[in-house]
């Protein structure tokens, strides 16, 4: 049964990203068929009529098209280093490497705060933070992220760090492979291995796998989604859901789905760095973690009124 | 005269001193100073000219900056030469940083086309370089500027006139320069890692909940579906641009003199890192007489979009007492204004920013579904969408692409039917209900040189993945290719068409050459450019004759596009085997 539940954990992301790299589209739905549309009726004349220009574009139909072909011999075939001949060798190749630095090959820091946040939750009073930054280029960069929670003027109840290595797999998705160590309970390290990016729809999604040091297998997707109000009033829905392949009693975790959370934010830009929100957050423990959670005298479902900022720089 | 920002408050008071004794410098071309940095530009001439790099601050319709000028200005001097007669520009470089001077559609040696990596290795600080011109073999309006980092945003340009050595096919009484560009208080590292960390960081027209664009619900699924923006028109916007006439902000009311039924040349310069400009003078008709430099035959227009690094000349014959030039930015986020004043101080009304622009299904590259003659406004909407389910379009079928095109994550759309889009006035001037200037209304005035047709052909697709900022040939960043370029046997001709496999309008440059538009005209009229825009989703065609020996850079004159990798290097192989 452990077995199952890990394989449904891993498979969730892949069918995903799998979906989203081959089509870019809706799995089921069929692309248009443009060879069976009659375009012998269309006027195309009247292309010209509203751009208002001659009619040429016909004429160019008729152009017979060269052949495509490799470069002939004489347009060589060694490197280019035509003004080597003129400044030398050596005076060009500082200048030579600066242009391809420049010219594509950047590096760039990031940081975002997603959610710096208090919860307001039934006369308890607590804190969030959701950060992640990365640094690198295009395709891999050495991602960070942070999490965690506690109450004011109590205890950490939760917190954890990830180093991940991110390698762009597709347009939209960067596969991500590290560790995370927690750093509140009993010691965990786990490896983890997941996806980050934006599917159709404009979902922000993160989903990730997690094996620890004890052998748990646990996973987790969190997905967000901005809607524009105006161009500086966003109202963010997110969700997260927390997987687990089996019972973690020392972490009051129970098999199956482990918790469900959904949140609405509401921030206002003043300006895309910078954004301060209200909103509000239901939470849910399911299933054996609702157990769990009982027996520690904690309410299993939790409504909290949250406060924050996003940023990024 | 070599003019340095050490030295701005002589010559400050030197031009002072010149004003009050009316000074030869024109109104239009002499700068108002608004600080250290002037705007405006003087004129520099002569067999022999020095330009000096600097930097300083600029204050630019009460916004502040850091930049960089050439001469104290900005732009920089209008380099006045003239055809037949060789010429010597020594450039002193004065800031802490290398820089270069890249002469925008002159024909010269490629050691002195000056691209650091590619023509020669920059100039350092401190140094002065020598350009060594021989006769120039050409006439026209064309500009320089720095391809070194992102100086050129910062204020390193300025325009070029090449007199012709006979006499002039366009006659005019007065003969204007006017530059457009942009300012912006930002340092353009700051810009182009915002591009990179916060998608359409710049475009403050969304969609939203509250807008009022045309767009069923069905349309704005479709575009989520896509991840993609249907206002994605400029990466780089008025949220931050100020739009510049010769390097003026539409407060500063620059204005062109001329008497009622004089011919006043124009030659307008797009000199901008990032905007394409959408120029038209209410009231008054403008003929189009010059293009990239090359006499055209004249077409008259109302209305005519202008890519980055593009030049047209116009003519116009006003009458009233003042007409407004609007330049306005191609998304309508801004514009740039200058008035045509019959005196001094005369105004006309300065229209107000038309509707921001939506992209459409031939901006994605599904070009034959997009049939301008259908009336799609009897359809109850704007936009040929919305009856088909759109959301189902394959934006990404890669088995269309040329095997030498890399698919990977810096490629997020391929176009489906890239139709040839050079009939096209540009973006949002479709339906603009009077005549638009489009590529395939010009064609040359003087018979082409090369009556050949092409030996071969090639395909080259321009790539980019808008989310990542990702911007390429055939799938593959400059960085990947540095020692893989194009290349080209000497007087080889050949018939290259590029097709747009994203949604921006992209200006691409080649340097060192002309090459003609495969735009209908016949053969030896095939009106010859130096930076054809290839529209979204669509495609261009030109037939260059590969005779200029040496490397030589082609990319896209969007700076950002080209900073990300959009850049290629083209080698004409020298006829004696000499690589």
């Amino acid at each position: 049964m452990r077995t199952v539940i890990a394989f449904a954990i891993v498979a969730v992301p892949v069918p995903a990203l799998a979906q989203h790299e081959g089509h870019g589209q809706p799995e089921g739905e069929k692309p248009v068929d443009h060879s069976a549309m009659d375009h012998s009726q269309m006027d195309h004349g009247a292309v010209a009529a509203t751009s208002g220009g001659p009619v040429l574009q016909g004429l160019k139909l008729d152009i017979p098209k060269p052949p495509e072909a490799p470069p002939p011999a004489a347009a060589g075939s060694g490197p280019p280093r035509a003004a080597d001949a003129i400044w030398g060798a050596e005076a060009m190749r500082e200048s030579r490497e600066a242009l391809a630095r420049e010219n594509g090959g950047m590096t760039l820091f990031w940081v975002q705060g997603d959610r710096l946040e208090l919860r307001s939750r039934e006369g308890h009073d607590g804190f969030l933070w959701d950060i992640q930054g990365w640094y690198g280029g295009d395709i891999d960069k050495l991602w960070v992220k942070t999490e965690g929670e506690g109450e004011v003027n109590g205890p950490l109840e939760d917190a954890e760090v990830q180093a991940l290595w991110s390698h762009a797999i597709g347009p939209w998705f960067d596969l991500q492979a590290g560790v995370r160590q927690d750093l509140t309970g009993p010691e965990r390290t786990h490896a983890v291995i997941g996806v980050q990016g934006l599917a159709p729809y404009l979902f922000e999604v993160d989903a990730a796998a997690f094996v620890s040091n004890k052998g748990d297998i646990t996973a987790r997707i969190e997905a967000e989604l901005d809607q524009r109000i105006t161009q500086s009033l966003i109202l963010q829905p997110r969700m997260e859901l927390g997987l687990s392949a089996q019972d973690i009693p020392e972490l009051g975790v129970g098999a199956g789905i482990d918790h469900f959370e959904a949140g609405l934010r509401l921030r206002y830009e003043f300006a895309p760095e910078f954004a301060p929100y209200v909103g509000i957050e239901q939470e849910w423990k399911l299933g054996d973690s609702a157990n769990f959670a009982r027996l520690e005298g904690e309410d299993p479902s939790v409504t909290s009124v949250v406060v924050g900022v996003r940023f990024w720089f | 005269m070599q003019v340095s920002i050490n030295t701005t408050r002589r010559s400050l008071i030197k031009s002072a001193v010149a004003i009050g004794g009316l000074a030869a410098m024109p109104a239009w071309a002499r700068g108002v100073s608004h600080g250290p940095i002037r705007q405006g530009f003087d004129e520099v001439s002569g067999r022999v000219i020095d330009l000096a790099v600097g930097e300083g601050p600029i204050a630019v319709a009460g916004r502040r900056g850091h930049a960089f000028a050439v001469n104290g200005s900005i732009p920089g001097p209008l380099v006045r030469l003239k055809e037949g007669e060789p010429v010597t520009l020594r450039v002193a470089n004065r800031l802490a940083e290398d820089t270069s001077i890249h002469w925008h559609g002159l024909l010269v040696p490629f050691q002195f086309d000056g691209v650091p990596g590619v023509s020669f290795p920059g100039i350092k600080p401190g140094e002065t370089f020598v350009y060594e011109m021989p006769a120039l073999r050409q006439a026209g309006t064309y500009w320089w500027h720095s391809h070194s980092g992102l100086q050129e945003q910062a204020g390193h340009y300025g325009p070029l006139i090449v007199d012709p050595a006979g006499p002039d096919p366009v006659e005019a009484d007065r003969d204007y320069v006017l530059m457009l560009s942009e300012f912006t208080p930002l340092h353009p590292h700051t810009i182009m890692a915002k591009l990179k960390k916060g998608e359409e960081y710049f475009n403050r027209q969304k969609t939203s909940w509250t807008d009022e664009y045309p767009l069923s619900g069905a349309d704005r699924r479709m575009w989520a579906g896509m991840r993609m923006m249907p206002t994605d028109i400029a990466d780089v916007t008025g949220s931050t641009y100020t739009y510049l006439a010769n390097g003026h902000a539409p407060s500063d009311g620059l204005e062109y003199l001329f008497k009622p039924g004089e011919r006043v040349r124009l030659r307008v310069i797009n000199g901008s890192a990032m905007s394409f400009f959408n120029v038209r003078i209410p009231g008054v008709r403008m003929t189009v007489v010059q293009a990239d430099g090359k006499n055209v035959r004249p077409v008259e227009v109302d209305e005519f979009q202008i890519g980055t690094a593009e030049t047209y000349d116009i003519v116009v014959e006003p009458t009233g007492e003042a007409h407004t030039i609007v330049a306005e930015a191609m998304d309508r986020s801004g514009m740039a204004v200058a008035t045509l004043a019959s005196r001094p101080g005369a105004r006309a009304p300065v229209p107000p920013l038309r509707d921001p622009v939506l992209l459409t299904m031939k901006d994605m590259g599904h070009g034959s579904m997009d049939h301008s003659g259908m009336d799609h406004a009897a359809m109850g909407h704007d936009m040929p969408m919305g009856e088909m389910d759109h959301g189902a379009m394959n934006m990404r079928d890669t088995s269309t692409l040329p095997a030498d095109v890399k698919v990977g994550p810096g490629l997020d759309m391929v176009s489906a039917e890239p139709i040839d889009r050079m009939g096209d006035p540009g973006l949002g001037l479709d339906k603009i209900g009077h005549k638009v200037l489009t590529y395939n209304d010009l064609s040359a005035l003087e018979p082409n040189d090369d009556s050949r047709s092409p030996s071969r052909s090639m395909e080259i697709h321009l790539t980019g993945n808008m989310e990542r900022y990702m911007w390429s040939f055939d799938g593959k960043k400059f960085n990947a290719v540095a020692d893989q370029p194009i290349r080209f046997a000497f007087n080889e001709r050949v018939r290259v068409k590029l097709v747009n496999d994203t949604m921006m309008a992209h200006p691409i440059h080649l340097h060192g050459h002309f090459f003609e538009l495969v735009n209908g005209a016949d053969r030896m009229h095939q009106p010859q450019k130096h930076t054809v825009i290839v529209q979204p989703g669509g495609s261009a065609t030109f037939d260059l004759t590969a005779d200029e020996v040496g490397d030589w850079a082609f990319h896209c004159h969007l700076l950002y596009h080209m900073h990300a990798g959009m850049f290629q290097v083209v080698t004409v192989a020298s006829p004696e085997g000499v690589a």
